[in-house]
């Protein structure tokens, strides 16, 4: 599992800053994307792999807490999910409107042999 | 409860609160009602600047009567390493009123017509000032983060606000790269919490004792990865291309206001390097500080050159802002490589100066350069001068000027602005009444002192920066005072028209700078007790973590981590062994279960 889950965040993240430093503007968005979901599996690897296991507790008692998944990873990855989704949205609006404003879809705005 | 520390409790949160609320209820009002958000944004603004006077005569008078200098904020009143926590001391306390103050031009400024150029303005800017300040007042690393992001949504809006292409073009990159500065905080983040087991600030530099090596290493690449990421906000040499353009583009009063965002960069790496990396840090010790040496110094060369390169004088005022960062990151390098805190207090009290400096020559800026034509028939060397007005007319300009002010009054806003750039031209060259110069030469002279008392000699990377710091100021004069002699010295002809909405802001924040040489002594006072107090991070850490016996009762010494799948439990299963007191079951349910449990076992 752990070599699955390595192999791919490395594919994802690989594949992510290579569209990411490609001059359309429609590459760099979908390599961010691809970085956010690399860096979302990344943050959930860093409380460590569970197989069947709850993150949360049963109330009252003592548990043992080895049983259970680590929630914190979870609550981190879900506010990073909502954070990226919305900042990639703004791209996207900001994206279509250079590309109205400029005629072309270089994130310069402008094509470098014209 | 164990801890309460110094300020009075809810008034630590009200700097976040106060602009969030005062943003929200902007959204209910029709987006034409501009005077009355202004308004009410003014009013949002006085209150927080009131709180932070009180935030910060709190933080003094404790430090007076020896108390402890910390005040904490437990939201949801968790227990420490566990819930989040707002943390105040004396750097938190006295970014915040200076976020305060500088808003405050801003906002006049936007009167003038800034603020009806796009949608929402006013909510935006108090959402962007309700991030700063939390960016400021949070000691949990994630939480950083998420003010971060609250920050950075607002700065976006606020860059493109007015639209038009130049702004577009910008923003697309300003976007890309913070985007991806975010992705790298996140791993930073990720990787921290894998080897500390804690997000908390002060507890990271406790659970980083206990790291083994291998362990070591992942943390430093996680330290490596957070500087990278602060850095990049910070505008650090290699980083920093993007805030020229950036920061051109924007409208005057939200590259002023912008002006305080690259401080927070700077903000994060002082409090992290010194809190987590100072030098009690054991072998961790002084871990990136020739980075930030190395990386300050050529990043004030880098704006030194830039200043002189470039034409336009709203870029100037970038590469202003990354020769003040690259000052201040240097002085950081010093201060954790085991340099004395007089330097770091000489260097907090230049970015105050300097922070206020660029937001005022932001707002100067634009409405020198109106109807900047760049005279070719008198042509001084600047000839491929970018004629800026017609840069500005797609963002609708024009329309600034048609609300016309009286004819007399021309010359005289024209003369008021003219006087203003060559004072704010003469505090970031640091000529000498100004506040740049007395920061300059008490962080000089606090290397001095620092280094001869202890070292005896004076070490070699010194004398390069004491070298960058006397040049940098002298680029700046030169490239400042090519323009104010082309500008408003030899060029004849009608005077653009500058209403006295766009004087007034300019002004105010030239009192603050001038309120700083005369209260000089007092404010230099307070930057030092505030480095020596950030050269103490064992004070900071233990007044945070004071509650945190609640959860981890065991003696501090068994919280060495475990290689057990959880490090971040597994301490805590431990701790609740030995615990001889009557609620040992909670410990380990309080980061999971409901309030309910934990309070009552």
């Amino acid at each position: 599992m752990e070599l699955i889950l390595a192999l791919a965040i490395g594919v994802l993240v690989g594949s992510g800053v290579w569209l990411m430093l490609r001059p359309r503007s429609y590459q760099v968005i979908v390599g961010l994307c691809l970085l956010a979901y690399g860096v979302n599996l990344f943050i959930f690897a860093m409380g460590r792999l569970y197989v069947g296991a709850a993150p949360i507790m049963p109330k009252g008692g003592f548990v043992d807490p080895t049983a259970y998944a680590d929630p914190l990873p979870q609550a981190l990855v879900l506010t990073a999910i909502v954070i990226s989704f919305a900042t990639t949205a703004l791209f996207l609006v900001l994206m279509i409107a250079s590309r109205g404003v400029t005629g072309t879809d270089h994130v310069d705005g402008k094509e470098r042999h014209s | 409860m164990i801890n309460t520390g110094v300020a009075p409790d809810h008034m630590m949160i009200a700097p976040i609160l106060i602009p969030i609320v005062a943003g929200a209820i902007m959204l209910f009002y029709n987006d034409r009602n501009r005077q009355t958000k202004l308004i009410m944004g003014l009013v949002a603004v006085g209150l927080t600047f009131l709180a932070s006077i009180e935030l910060v005569s709190d933080v003094k008078s404790a430090t007076e009567q020896g108390g402890t200098v910390v005040g904490l904020y437990r939201l949801g009143d968790w227990p420490v390493p566990i819930g989040i926590v707002l943390v105040l001391d004396r750097l938190s306390a006295m970014m915040v009123m200076l976020t305060a103050l500088l808003a405050a031009p801003s906002l006049i400024y936007a009167a003038a017509g800034w603020h009806g150029k796009g949608q929402h303005y006013h909510s935006m800017f108090q959402f962007l000032l309700a991030g700063v300040n939390g960016s400021f007042l949070t000691g949990d690393l994630f939480n950083l983060f998420v003010f971060f992001e609250v920050m950075l949504a607002a700065s976006y809006g606020l860059m493109l606000h007015g639209s038009g292409p130049e702004r577009i073009k910008a923003g697309l990159h300003y976007l890309a790269v913070n985007l991806a500065a975010s992705l790298f905080f996140l791993i930073g983040v990720a990787l921290v919490y894998g080897t500390t087991g804690t997000l908390t600030m002060a507890d990271i530099g406790r659970a980083l004792y206990w790291l083994d090596d291998a362990e070591r290493v992942l943390f430093h690449a996680a330290a490596g990865l957070l500087g990278l990421a602060f850095l990049i906000k910070a505008a650090s040499w290699p980083l920093c291309f993007w805030l020229p353009p950036t920061y051109a583009a924007a409208s005057p009063p939200a590259a002023a206001i912008m002006a305080i965002m690259t401080k927070v960069g700077i903000y994060v790496i002082l409090r992290l390097s010194l809190l987590v990396l100072g030098p009690d840090a054991g072998p961790s010790a002084g871990f990136g500080a020739p980075v930030l040496m190395i990386g300050g110094v050529l990043t004030m060369g880098f704006g030194m050159i830039g200043i002189l390169g470039t034409p336009e004088l709203v870029r100037k005022g970038g590469y202003l802002a990354i020769i003040s960062s690259g000052t201040v990151l240097t002085a950081i390098g010093f201060a954790q490589a085991g340099g004395g805190s007089l330097m770091l207090g000489g260097a907090l009290y230049y970015m105050v100066g300097s922070t206020a400096a660029i937001s005022a020559f932001f707002l100067i800026a634009e409405p020198v350069s109106r109807n900047d034509e760049g005279d070719d028939d008198a042509p001084v060397e600047d000839d491929g001068f970018d004629p800026l007005s017609e840069r500005w007319a797609p963002m609708g300009l024009g329309t600034v000027e048609d609300t016309t002010a009286p004819a007399s009054q021309r010359t005289v806003s024209w003369l008021t602005m003219s006087i203003c750039f060559s004072l704010v031209a003469a505090m970031i060259a640091g000529l000498p009444p100004m506040p740049g110069f007395i920061g300059k030469l008490a962080i000089l002279r606090g290397a001095i002192q620092d280094n001869l008392s202890t070292a005896g000699y004076l070490p070699m990377e010194l004398w390069v920066y004491a070298a960058m710091l006397i040049l940098s100021g002298l680029g700046a004069l030169i490239a400042l005072m090519r323009f104010g002699i082309r500008r408003f010295w030899a060029e004849e002809g009608p005077a653009p028209r500058i209403l006295a909405l766009e004087v007034v802001p300019v002004v105010l924040l030239l009192g603050m700078i001038a309120l700083q040489t005369v209260r000089a002594d007092a404010l230099l006072g307070y930057t030092r007790d505030t480095a020596r107090a950030l050269l103490e991070p064992g004070v900071y850490r233990k007044a945070v973590l004071a509650g945190a016996q609640d959860v981890r009762a065991a003696p501090v010494s068994s919280l060495a981590p475990d290689p057990a799948p959880a490090p971040d439990e597994a301490p805590e299963a431990e701790a609740a062994a030995p615990e001889t007191r009557p609620q040992p079951e909670p410990a380990p349910a309080a980061e999971m279960a409901s309030p309910e449990t934990q309070v009552n076992p």
